[in-house]
């Protein structure tokens, strides 16, 4: 953890700027257009990172959420809540830069395309989930029940995954790529990665530094 | 369990609170479909199955609000926890008394609605219950749950509503699924139906194995 925590404060953050840099270098300068979509689908090294990111962050969530339950570190519960926080950032980064690319290729902003219907679903659980924490309070009592609804929440995703594939989809399937397109997008998902366990960390370090300062105001308040 | 069911429902047969404004609630939802969309023009199996389902669903979050509300205020439910019954034997029975509040009421509002909407049902009447059913334990499982969440927090108006329908949206899917292919009279039995069975399967599955987490205290 210690080691962690050095890495993250000292070579993350550079890390992570320069991947983006390098990033975004080649999603503009490298990479070809693509042949029939052209410049537009250049939005897609961003979209799929943040796609994984935020299946990432749902599956943190959950895992998290599981070994606070069964264990109870306070740790895993500000692992779930800085998780889902920033998932859910990724998760409007989809929504937002899928909606950008289906305008001028698809004709709409919006359609109810499986993946498309999925990922709205996952917002919606997300939202449920901060909605939770920030409207019921900061007890043990409140983190627990996050807890389950994350749990359940991730159980979902299977579920949903059924029910929408059993509709008809028109989602664009990537089966072959350039070789140019493979490594931007390879480098897109490691800055994306980067960015994101970033993220994840700074708000578990404020979420725990908030959390000190709670417990050191009460012992202040006992001792007067 | 049937202790605690029979607590439950006997609760409500002397009152009849319960069943009487879920009954009203839902008859009202279905009279401001039948103004909002004038069913001279709208017409139709789907339709009719998706209003049914949207009906059911917000008069069933009305009931499950109401399925903790009583014990909690009175303390007596940190009562039920003392005694040696299993936290996951107390979601069944909460879930179970839950599904047949639900089940009565829509007894009665199905037709009600079919009939409101014109939409002819002589021939699914009896295979109808079946996909209710089948929707109504889903919807119960996972709302049991939440709602004993939701009751003991602050919010828990919103709360509720707010987790419980994005994890039901699978549910709901394959619940208007089967339903319209009954009301069209197409084969039900099919790939909805057995995504249904499993989803219902699923849900009262995880609430009974989870629910010890959520009443512990």
């Amino acid at each position: 953890m210690k080691r962690f925590a050095s890495f993250a404060d000292n070579v993350l953050p550079w890390l992570t700027l320069a991947t983006m840099i390098a990033a975004l270098a080649m999603v503009f300068l490298y990479v070809p257009n693509e042949r029939v979509q052209g410049l537009v689908q250049r939005i897609f090294y961003f979209h799929l990172p943040s796609a994984w990111n935020t299946f990432l962050g749902f599956f943190i969530v959950a895992g998290a959420s599981a070994s606070y339950l069964w264990q109870g570190s306070r740790f895993a519960d500000l692992l779930a809540q800085a998780a889902a926080e920033v998932g859910m950032v990724f998760c409007t980064i989809v929504l937002v830069t899928g909606s950008i690319w289906a305008r001028p290729i698809w004709g709409v902003w919006w359609t109810w395309d499986p993946r498309l219907t999925m990922v709205v679903v996952l917002w919606t659980i997300y939202a449920a989930y901060l909605l939770l924490r920030h409207l019921a309070g900061d007890t043990e009592q409140i983190a627990r029940y996050a807890a389950v609804l994350g749990i359940v929440g991730v159980l979902d995703i299977p579920l949903l995954h059924i029910a929408v594939r059993l509709w008809r989809g028109i989602h664009p399937k990537v089966d072959k790529m350039a070789p140019e397109m493979m490594w931007t997008l390879l480098v897109c998902t490691a800055a994306f990665l980067c960015l994101f366990t970033w993220m994840l960390w700074l708000r578990l370090r404020n979420l725990s530094l908030r959390e000190e300062i709670v417990a050191l105001r009460r012992q202040a308040l006992a001792t007067t | 369990m049937l202790a605690l069911l029979w607590k439950d429902l006997l609760l409500e047969f002397r009152t009849k609170e319960r069943i009487s404004s879920l009954f009203v609630l839902s008859l009202l939802i279905v009279l401001v479909f039948v103004f909002a969309l004038s069913p001279q023009q709208i017409r139709g199996p789907e339709i009719e199955a998706a209003l049914l389902w949207v009906t059911l669903v917000f008069a069933g979050m009305l009931s499950l609000q109401r399925a903790f509300l009583l014990e909690q205020e009175r303390g007596c439910f940190s009562g039920l926890l003392l005694t040696p019954i299993e936290p996951g034997t107390l979601f069944l029975a909460k879930m179970l008394s839950n599904v047949l509040f639900l089940l009565l009421v829509e007894v009665i509002v199905a037709p009600l609605s079919l009939a409101f909407f014109g939409v002819p049902f002589t021939r699914s009447l009896i295979v109808l219950p079946v996909g209710l059913l089948l929707g109504t334990v889903g919807f119960s499982a996972l709302g049991t749950l939440f709602a004993a969440i939701a009751v003991r927090t602050r919010a828990r108006e919103v709360l509720l509503p707010v987790m419980l329908l994005p994890l039901l949206v699978p549910l709901l899917i394959a619940a208007v699924k089967v339903t319209s292919a009954v009301l069209t009279g197409e084969d039900w039995t099919g790939v909805w139906f057995r995504v249904l069975l499993s989803f219902d399967i699923i849900f009262v599955v995880t609430g009974w194995l989870i629910f010890s987490q959520v009443v512990r205290e």
